[in-house]
């Protein structure tokens, strides 16, 4: 006879897929911060100073508008990186993911939750300071501690029903994210008509490859940069990880795998709807994508993913209007 | 480091003798230290410290809102106990716990102990922690104090007494576990040549006993119900849910319903055979007990008292962690067992009672008051270390209210020696074995050594800057 699996408790659910987004938007913020340094640092020398932009893919703008005044880079990173108030600081997101981890703490293995505290010791410590020694660095490191936790929490925890959770979480968020890194180019550097196709302009779709740790898979599937094919890459691709349809298919799986309904149907809305829009993406073509305006397709991506997230909610965590989870 | 300028002083000294020398147990890991090239045990020391924080071994200090977590503070030299004295500590624990299941028990059925006039029935009818929401209640095998972390001192006599039952919610054990660990990890040479008792099969046996107390089902669900993260204790819940690998349960993720008790799973709800509670009673359920309660499961006694879930420790087990009560549990063993107490207890004066109230009056810089229903290290008057001031205050509070206190002589509690900045000191220890009672009562092979870090104090908790160190059971037959 096999033992059967030990049930979830919902707040355990709630708890682990919360943890697992804000790990991964903790990492997604250090490559924001330090795609767009990197590309700065390359920029002559009366552009060098776009932090504007960044700032604008959040969606926090009147925030930091309000709290900050000017986009300079010091004020930028006090923000996404540290701002204890700012909920969707580097600082902020492991706080948050470290509180999850902290009530579920005999849940997740005791490799995850050492992991998880090194990262917030690390983060409290660099807080101290007016800005970090080397942002690079800094990025670096917040995203091999990202990917430490992701690799111990892939090998010390069972596949189980809350794994599959802290899967989905990931996966979804990672979607979203990717889409906001792809805005930072298009909102950002538009590039001005004489620039396009220019060595310059290479350089920056490079740095873009670079910052989601695409550069080299994408060398070796297309060769030439391109960016049409960039995008299509990074939002399209059915093999890389971080592509926002790879990521999609994932996180479809993860809730199959947790309900145990066949691939291909549904037993609940945000099966539904996570369906739906995998295969909007299976069959899309970038060119149309193109042709309809890439940044009013990430917005309108990006609503359906915040539909799924709240579908998810309701079908699994369900006791989401008492209040009490720890989340931001 | 060397133990060369270490003094006892006047103080029973767990690791040398009067003379200097180290106690014969204790000779091998006195050289193994020694034999350290200079820098290394504070090396250790630090690399054991940030292993604690990394590990976020920590504990929530109420009422600081800054850093509400700390590391427990830790001392890397371990306090041993020769298989000798501890054998005498294990009988005292098993006839100990024996005779305060038979007294809780009696408390809630006949209180054939009161009718008998051993103790004055108006003792246990004012004892705060006394629930009459628990007269009948049958728990499995009569048992009520599943899991106690009795506290014992040394005098300077070298006896162990015994201080505090803690039979509610005793906590601590999971630094056992991890100071066994950290140790283990940090500073391996230090067990060769020893055969100390490995304390980790501690959850194993938690585990065991749990299940057993299950109303009959063939896989019984057991659940640990935690007030949740902001308690004190937070961690050490989910270490032993962890460990024991169930479920870390908070009162909103239970529910009753048609008799029996639920959790809130992703598929629905699943019924809970065992809870093993880390909430006071008072909080327990708001239909039985403080109506204000949000950490409870309303209708979880009624499920209880149908003997639909079991419940460690039982809910009532308090009435006699009663400090009044403690000091009548001497009477207990002779009255239900017909023997003597093997570990003794601290004399105490009880100031209800008119000539003891007036001995500690005229006594009180001299005692150690306690309030009878506080723990922690809270509401208490060390006498020798105390203002005139805090004297009157007390002797005010006294007079007010004679059956909340109690006194003891100030005892001079044993010392270890600790690592103080570069060199090493005696500070005073106490020791908190722990005790599993399901249908057997077996004892943790080790325990609790906490230390009163600050020179010349004698309050171990905590919560009031106390440390700790691994304590080392020596194997029978070995160096002891």
């Amino acid at each position: 006879m096999i033992t059967p699996a030990q049930p979830l408790l919902s707040r355990v659910a709630d708890a682990v897929y919360w943890m697992a987004r804000y790990i991964e938007r903790a990492e997604n913020v250090a490559r924001f911060l330090d795609v767009n340094h990197n590309l700065m640092l390359d920029l002559p020398g009366v552009f060098s100073s776009q932090w504007q932009p960044i700032i604008n893919t959040t969606g926090d703008r009147a925030l930091f508008a309000e709290r900050y005044g000017e986009a300079t880079q010091q004020n930028a990173v006090r923000f996404l990186a540290f701002d204890a108030e700012y909920p969707n600081s580097i600082h902020s997101c492991i706080l948050a993911a470290r509180e999850n981890a902290r009530s579920v703490r005999e849940t997740i293995s005791s490799e995850m939750w050492q992991q998880i505290n090194t990262l917030y010791l690390m983060i409290t410590e660099e807080a101290r300071k007016a800005a970090p020694e080397s942002l690079p660095e800094f990025c670096h490191e917040v995203r091999m501690g990202c990917h430490l936790f992701e690799g111990i929490t892939h090998s010390t925890v069972s596949h189980n029903e809350a794994w599959h959770f802290i899967s989905a979480g990931r996966r979804l968020e990672r979607a979203d994210k990717t889409t906001r890194i792809l805005d930072v180019k298009y909102f950002i550097l538009l590039p001005s008509v004489a620039d396009v196709g220019t060595p310059f302009d290479d350089v920056q779709w490079a740095a873009l490859l670079k910052s989601v740790s695409g550069f080299e898979m994408y060398r070796k599937k297309y060769g030439r940069i391109a960016p049409e094919r960039i995008v299509e890459f990074l939002l399209l691709d059915g093999e890389f990880p971080r592509a926002v349809r790879y990521s999609i298919g994932q996180t479809d799986e993860a809730l199959h795998s947790i309900t145990g309904t066949p691939r291909g149907g549904f037993s609940c809305a945000s099966e539904q709807r996570i369906g739906l829009l995998r295969s909007e993406l299976d069959f899309a073509r970038v060119e149309a994508i193109l042709e309809g305006g890439l940044h009013e397709f990430f917005d309108a991506l990006q609503t359906k993913m915040n539909t799924i997230d709240e579908c998810i909610g309701n079908d699994f965590f369900a006791r989401r209007a008492e209040g009490a989870r720890v989340w931001v | 480091m060397r133990f060369s300028a270490y003094r006892t002083e006047s103080f029973y000294d767990e690791m040398f003798q009067d003379d200097g020398t180290p106690r014969p147990h204790v000779r091998l890991l006195v050289d193994t230290i020694e034999s350290l090239s200079d820098g290394h045990l504070l090396r250790y020391q630090r690399a054991a410290e940030r292993l604690l924080l990394q590990m976020g071994i920590t504990f929530n200090v109420y009422g600081d809102t800054a850093g509400t977590e700390r590391i427990f503070p830790f001392d890397l030299i371990p306090r041993i106990i020769s298989a000798g004295e501890w054998d005498l500590i294990e009988r005292g624990l098993v006839q100990r716990i024996h005779a305060l299941n038979a007294f809780i028990d009696d408390i809630y059925h006949d209180q054939k102990i009161l009718k008998d006039g051993v103790i004055p029935a108006d003792v246990i009818l004012s004892a705060a922690s006394y629930r009459k929401q628990c007269h009948g209640l049958n728990p499995p095998w009569r048992v009520w104090c599943h899991i106690t972390g009795t506290d014992l001192v040394r005098d300077r006599d070298g006896c162990f007494y015994v201080l505090e039952d803690n039979l509610r919610v005793p906590s601590g054990v999971s630094y056992v576990l991890e100071n066994r660990e950290v140790l283990k990890r940090i500073f391996p040479a230090v067990f060769e040549g020893l055969s100390v008792r490995p304390v980790n099969e501690y959850p194993s046996r938690l585990l065991e006993m749990l299940e057993s107390l299950s109303p009959g089902e063939q896989n019984p669900r057991v659940v640990l119900l935690t007030p949740g993260i902001y308690n004190s204790a937070y961690f050490e819940h989910s270490f032993l849910a962890q460990q024991m690998g169930v479920q870390l349960v908070e009162g909103r993720d239970l529910v009753v319903s048609g008799g029996d008790v639920f959790m809130r799973t992703t598929k629905g709800l699943e019924r809970v055979h065992v809870i093993y509670r880390r909430v006071d009673d008072d909080f327990l359920d708001p239909e039985v007990f403080r109506a204000d309660s949000m950490l409870g499961v309303p209708g979880l006694m009624a499920v209880y008292r149908a003997g639909r879930v079991a419940l460690a420790n039982a809910p009532g087990n308090g009435v006699a962690d009663d400090k009044v009560i403690y000091a009548y549990v001497p009477d207990m063993i002779r009255y239900y067992d017909g023997e003597d107490a093997i570990l003794p207890n601290v004399p105490t004066y009880l100031c209800w009672r008119d000539a003891d109230r007036q001995y500690v009056l005229e006594h009180l810089a001299e005692l150690v008051v306690k309030s009878a229903n506080e723990s922690g290290g809270y509401g208490m008057l060390v006498g020798p270390h105390s203002t005139r001031a805090a004297q009157e205050e007390f002797a005010v509070r006294i007079q007010a209210n004679p059956r909340n206190y109690i006194a003891q002589p100030t005892l001079a509690l044993s010392r270890a020696p600790t690592i103080v900045d570069d060199h090493f000191e005696g500070r005073h220890v106490d020791l908190r074995p722990y005790v599993l009672c399901g249908k057997e009562i077996s004892v943790l092979p080790g325990g609790l050594t906490r230390v009163a870090m600050k020179k010349g104090s004698l309050v171990v908790n905590s919560s009031q800057g106390g440390g700790s160190k691994d304590t080392w059971v020596l194997a029978p037959g070995g160096q002891s």
